[in-house]
């Protein structure tokens, strides 16, 4: 079952009065995300993330093509007690307490006073932030605004959580709480679709991952697709002890090779020329000290398409 | 409903957590207890002018807290971006704008609460005559800060908040000045300009409609069909300003 289905979205802005040039910022993104996946939504800086998640979540709304969220249009009110949501670099009403804080964004998704003094607890526990409970937010370090930042997301359990760059600022083990929290929302069947520039963290949790530049979707899949897709692995091998003759017998298979005193780093474009290097280093009694298997990662992956001029580029999704 | 409650709730504890709140109150109690030296220094009508000075007050102090917390009610929460994460909730915009204008106008409703009875025990201490007519300007002056707050909110839908502090108090001043507009009219050569005066006439509010401080100062009451028309039409005039912020506010895009 789809949760979010995006057909088409066009979104075009003036960039000041009337009669100034408009600005595309989506042109014509499609994607979906299926319920109880983890969809990691990348792109650079002005890419379309945020314009695409301020639509679904009608704070702004498209000048073309559809978007649903949960089978009701986006935007619909109704839905959004079945959404919950973290902007980037969130401010929050900064005179309020922990507590205050969820209370208020409790009731305004319809919590009745019975439950949520519990829910109001679990959710500072979840997040670690019992012991400030009656702390105000003014007083909170980012890692911590970001954490209630997501508590306020889900205090009323929905269904669909709607996160943008929920790791940016944080230190390592503030990222690491968010991975596991978003890990456990999978676990209790939640649907995650979140925006982020920090790519480690999105190979490590994600199911899919789309690719947006310039308003249009370049890439979507799971990670392992999209990381094999046209691309053959290449090889790196270190090893020491080698002579110029040696040396000039491997150049001719390795795409690169670097010498550093005694030690040589070859690298080669694929794994056939691994035996023949190895048989190289053998005859000529040099000490082989590691073979690497190299695999694309999603941050060449992320940089490619940014990198292929817009006229010529082709999307890669569907192919 | 109970949306527009959980908002205005909000806004109201926002406003009681705001130091610049309780400044201007200290100010508006020390302008009141300056009125009684005012009073004695005159010559002559020193209860009149006592009274008068601190009516005064009270509408000044009230009227800055409504054009500058008015402006700041939408702007600030887009400016800061808190209205992302609340237009995501299932909340119409409609419920947030009313919530946050409610919640402004208890604070004003507690504010001058404070600042009558402040009024009215320095008063009773100088052994000046309380009248019901000091009630009535006062509840006016309540009406004319709902159209002021509904004016600032208004403008800060759609304009950023200096222009928006600028309009607001434009249209106050053009609405105490209103019915002199009238007279300038007759006078007026230029077709345009009478155009535009004319407009200015019948588009502004009539905010001297509701200034009866003079008369309450001199201890005389309006009839109470008086005060109850003036009472509907700024509410009428406030609801109209609202429907306009509305219908700005649910078109824009954050």
């Amino acid at each position: 079952m789809k949760v979010i289905s995006i057909e088409g979205l066009i979104k075009t802005y003036r960039s000041g009065w009337p009669g100034s040039p408009t600005v595309t910022a989506l042109a014509g993104l499609s994607l979906s995300v299926e319920a109880g996946e983890i969809y990691g939504f990348l792109g650079p800086n002005g890419a379309g993330k945020t314009t695409t998640l301020k639509i679904l979540l009608g704070l702004m709304r498209a000048n073309g093509g559809t978007a649903v969220v949960l089978g009701n249009p986006a935007g619909d009110v109704k839905t959004h007690s079945r959404i919950g949501f973290l902007p980037e670099s969130p401010y929050f009403y900064d005179y309020l307490t922990a507590e205050e804080f969820l209370g208020f964004y409790g009731r305004l998704a319809g919590l009745s006073h019975a439950i949520l003094p519990q829910r109001i607890t679990g959710m500072l526990q979840i997040v670690g932030l019992t012991d400030a409970r009656t702390r105000q937010l003014r007083k909170f370090s980012k890692g911590m605004l970001q954490r209630i930042g997501l508590a306020q997301a889900l205090i009323h359990d929905p269904e669909l959580v709607i996160l943008d760059e929920p790791m940016s600022g944080l230190d390592p083990i503030g990222r690491k709480q968010v991975r596991d929290l978003i890990l456990s929302l999978r676990e209790r069947g939640k649907t995650v679709f979140f925006s982020s520039h920090i790519l480690p963290d999105v190979e490590m949790i994600c199911d899919r991952v789309g690719i947006i530049g310039k308003g249009q979707l370049l890439a979507e899949g799971t990670i392992d697709e999209l990381v094999h897709r046209d691309h053959t692995d290449s090889v790196e091998v270190v090893c020491e002890g080698l002579d110029g003759e040696s040396i000039a017998g491997i150049r001719s298979v390795a795409s690169r090779l670097i010498q550093r005193g005694r030690q040589c780093l070859i690298i080669l474009p694929n794994p056939d020329s691994v035996a023949k290097v190895l048989a190289e280093v053998a005859k000529h009694q040099g000490r082989l000290i590691s073979v690497t298997p190299q695999k694309r990662s999603l941050e060449e992956l992320f940089f490619e398409p940014a990198e292929i001029p817009c006229e010529t580029r082709v999307p890669l999704c569907g192919t | 409903m109970w949306n527009i409650a959980v908002i205005a709730v909000n806004t109201f504890r926002e406003n009681l957590r705001d130091k610049i709140l309780y400044n201007l109150l200290l100010f508006a109690i020390f302008l009141i207890g300056g009125s009684v030296v005012l009073g004695k220094l005159s010559i002559m009508e020193h209860d009149k002018i006592m009274t008068d000075a601190g009516l005064a007050a009270i509408n000044m102090v009230g009227v800055v807290i409504a054009i500058f917390v008015g402006i700041g009610l939408v702007s600030k929460e887009i400016e800061r971006r808190t209205i992302y994460t609340i237009i995501a909730r299932p909340i119409r915009r409609f419920d947030f704008l009313f919530g946050k204008y409610l919640g402004l106008m208890t604070t004003l409703a507690v504010n001058i609460a404070i600042m009558l009875l402040v009024y009215l025990v320095v008063l009773w201490f100088n052994h000046i005559p309380l009248h019901a007519s000091l009630l009535q300007a006062v509840q006016l002056m309540f009406v004319e800060m709902l159209i002021v707050t509904a004016t600032a909110l208004c403008f800060s839908t759609f304009s950023t908040p200096s222009l928006s502090a600028m309009f607001t108090v434009g249209l106050y001043v053009v609405g105490h000045l209103i019915s002199d507009l009238r007279g300038i009219t007759e006078k007026i050569d230029n077709d345009l300009i009478k155009i535009v005066v004319t407009a200015l006439y019948y588009i502004c509010p009539n905010l001297e409609m509701l200034n009866i401080k003079g008369q309450a100062a001199a201890g005389v009451s309006v009839m109470l069909s008086y005060q109850a028309i003036a009472t509907a039409y700024g509410l009428l005039y406030s609801g109209f300003l609202l429907a306009i912020a509305c219908l700005v506010f649910e078109r824009r895009d954050f």
